[in-house]
């Protein structure tokens, strides 16, 4: 059924479809719509012995989870950048465990300074931490891939995040098709633990391990992981079936057949990407994209094959490693291995700055003249941090670099800031 | 005193008077039937009393529950010494997550099993002093506050004995800890407010809070069996002494627990719905000093110069058996 609604809305019902059991909820921006709106189904009925538990932190929102899978109930709850930096301790917990939790990540950045916007730097932080990661580009594939998630997860008995961009997609209004219930109850058949706390059957969960296995645990985790790399592409083939979409899938080319240029991203950006190849394709440029949906696990294999006969590749990256560079671009090239092909790392939109077409343009101009190298800042102003590095050469000033900025780019008065 | 009643306070009322007492009056350990969900063959070190606690109160709720429960544990010396990979010593359905989630961790348990339609089974989340005073401390008042259907226990060693003995926010004022040492001219644990978290577990309302000791494993069993009679948040706080941590020999683990009640460092209550309903009053009312002596973690409160200090401990003790009311009437 066709329905205008805002992208946290439409995750809400998709989650709701799935016959969660329990949910944990703690509200942060830009993540809060979901709990609403899943809470208002709970409160009105709508969801049959769901239990909607109003946590105090997101720590004990992901405890409650992991106490609700570990006795057998679907469970599902959803956070953002500090948020998930709060429930790291048990971020890692829900997966060394087994735990089939599907949690929503309204990617954010992380402060300081505090900023609420869009970007990766969350989800990033939590990219060892054993839980499958999957990015979608619209708030049709959100719904969609929601609903896999939860086939994808009980399958593994490992937890999934599905990552949408903050703001972007969380608060984007759009056109969705809702599937139907009977479609989703055809899909995902209910929730049969691998493990379970139950009277009748007693077991611990979460014993201590020592050095004699714990390599072992780890590597079967691992395999896990890779297991996830064959289960995606086939639960998105049955949810085609059933639902008439191609939602899911490892990696999702676009024009990329014949191109020289292959450009990487995640998420929502690629719809902008997409513009922008499109343009370029008119005058003639052989360029292409290519959209990375599961990043943990990461398709190595796939990448290697769809990216053999480029000649170059930019990778639009919405997070860094400090100190290091891109964090994707550093995966690809793990996963090129011996391959010559230039990788350029652009790191773009950080804290929800506006990726747009024109500096696309300008990009890929840059690149086509090869004039990129090693990680490059999209729309960096670099006057600004030219005066601000001078500044600290020649004295050491309080006040924060942000407000210095502010005042240097003219948003406040220098004589008179406030 | 002589051996004779050491013997007897060792085993309290429960043994002695097993035999004489009404089927349903004796303790759950008396009966052969008993689920010994704590099994034998775990790795607590000789004379601990979270061991013995921890055994007497998950029978005794397995007993009140027809052995319908579950537990959720926070890490410390309870969840490592009995579950090394790929041995475990639980004979209930048990889970390990973290060391601050526990009682939110008991909360998803709970809420599942009511999702499920499980009413019959019931939630127990324990954890030591660091794990409930400190790191635990906000998902156990978030989990008191929804007043989720779990019983929370806590087994009060007052220090953070599986890392080596560090204070945590229930070592007492004066104890020697391996980061308060018995050094400088205030020697041991700051004489601070501590936090005493029965108190605050009232101050949430809930159903049912009380405090236990290992000395009286019959009040421990009784004060367990009546929270699992009923629903709602429950919070128990059992004193287990650690011969390790304490300096106290290893048979002396329920001497000390039973000396902490008779000189009102470690007042004996229940409380329903924010109010005290039932405090234990002091037959023999003892000294602090003859409870401090016993342990290492206090001999530099022994030597001379530190009377001032042992003063401000005996106060803490009067002030309790005022607050409580454990002066036997006429006494």
């Amino acid at each position: 059924m066709l329905k205008q609604m805002d992208g946290s809305l439409a995750v809400a019902r998709a989650v709701a479809l799935c016959r969660p059991e329990v949910i944990g909820a703690y509200p942060i921006t830009p993540q809060t719509h979901i709990v609403e709106g899943i809470g208002e189904m709970v409160k009105a009925g709508e969801l049959e012995n769901c239990e909607f538990i109003n946590v105090e932190s997101e720590f004990a929102a992901l405890g409650v989870c992991i106490g609700a899978s570990a006795t057998g109930a679907r469970t599902y709850t959803a956070t953002a950048s500090q948020g998930l930096l709060y429930m790291a301790e048990a971020v890692y917990n829900a997966s060394g465990l087994g735990l089939p939790i599907v949690m929503t990540i309204g990617n954010r950045s992380i402060g300081a300074p505090i900023n609420i916007w869009n970007d990766h730097t969350d989800a990033m932080s939590m990219r060892d931490a054993g839980w499958i990661q999957l990015y979608v580009e619209t708030n049709q594939k959100a719904v969609d891939v929601h609903i896999q998630a939860f086939r994808l997860a009980e399958l593994l008995s490992c937890p999934v995040m599905v990552c949408m961009d903050g703001f972007i997609l969380t608060h984007a209004y759009e056109r969705i098709d809702v599937p139907e219930q009977e479609q989703v109850d055809r899909f995902l058949p209910s929730f049969e633990p691998v493990q379970a706390l139950d009277p009748d059957s007693p077991m611990s969960i979460g014993a201590m391990v020592g050095p004699e296995a714990f390599t072992e645990v780890r590597y079967l985790a691992h395999h896990k992981q890779l297991r996830a790399l064959e289960l995606i592409p086939a639960i998105n083939e049955e949810f085609k079936n059933i639902f008439g979409r191609d939602s899911g899938g490892l990696i999702k080319t676009y024009r990329a057949e014949d191109a020289e240029t292959i450009v990487v991203a995640m998420g929502s950006v690629i719809g902008t990407i997409k513009d922008v190849v499109d343009e370029l394709r008119e005058e003639g440029v052989k360029i292409g994209v290519l959209a990375i949906r599961s990043f943990r696990p990461f398709p190595a294999s796939c990448l290697r094959e769809a990216l053999r006969d480029a000649k170059r590749i930019i990778v639009i990256e919405k997070s860094f490693a400090l100190g290091m560079g891109g964090i994707v671009s550093t995966n690809l090239r793990t996963a090129l291995g011996n391959s010559t092909t230039p990788i350029c790392s652009v790191v773009a939109g950080l804290g929800g700055r506006a990726i747009t077409r024109r500096s696309l343009h300008n990009l890929f101009r840059k690149a086509r003249k090869d004039e990129l190298r090693g990680t490059y800042f999209l729309d960096l102003d670099c006057a600004v941090v030219k005066r601000e590095l001078a500044r600290e050469r020649e004295k050491r000033r309080s006040g924060s670099t942000a407000e210095n900025i502010l005042k240097d780019v003219g948003v406040v008065d220098a004589a008179n800031p406030f | 005193m002589s051996n004779q009643q050491i013997k007897f306070y060792q085993t309290g009322t429960l043994t002695v008077g097993n035999r004489l007492l009404d089927k349903a009056q004796r303790s759950v350990q008396a009966t052969p039937d008993r689920s010994n969900s704590l099994d034998s063959g775990h790795r607590a070190c000789q004379g601990c009393g979270e061991a013995l606690g921890a055994r007497f109160a998950i029978d005794a709720a397995m007993r009140a529950t027809g052995n319908k429960l579950i537990a959720a544990n926070a890490t410390g010396c309870l969840e490592v010494f009995t579950t090394p990979y790929p041995e475990s010593a639980w004979r209930i359905p048990w889970i390990h997550s973290l060391f601050g989630n526990a009682p939110a961790v008991a909360t998803g348990v709970a809420a599942a099993l009511k999702a499920k339609g499980k009413t019959d089974v019931r939630v127990i989340a324990q954890g030591g002093d660091g794990g409930t005073t400190d790191i635990g401390f906000g998902c156990l008042s978030g989990m008191f506050d929804r007043n989720d259907d779990v019983l929370y226990i806590c087994y009060d060693n007052q220090a953070y004995m599986n890392t080596g003995v560090q204070r945590s926010s229930a070592t007492p004022p004066g104890a020697r800890t391996a980061t308060t040492m018995p050094v400088g001219p205030e020697p041991g644990n700051d004489m601070g407010t501590g936090k005493f978290l029965p108190v605050i577990a009232m101050a949430h309302g809930i159903p049912y809070v009380a405090t236990a000791s290992v000395h009286d494993l019959h009040d421990l069993e009784h004060k367990v069996t009546k929270a699992m009679g009923m629903r709602g948040s429950r919070y128990i706080q059992i004193l287990v002494p650690c011969p390790l941590g304490w300096g106290l020999a290893t048979h002396e683990t329920i001497k000390a627990a039973r000396l902490a009640v008779e000189c009102g460092l470690w007042p004996l209550f229940e409380a329903e719905n924010g109010q005290i309903t039932n405090a234990r009053k002091i037959r023999r009312g003892i000294p602090v000093t003859e409870y401090l002596k016993i342990q290492k973690r206090f001999a530099h409160l022994m030597k001379k110069g530190a009377e001032e200090r042992v003063g401000m401990i005996q106060a803490i003790a009067d002030e309790n058996i005022r607050k409580f009311g454990l002066t036997v009437h006429g006494a």
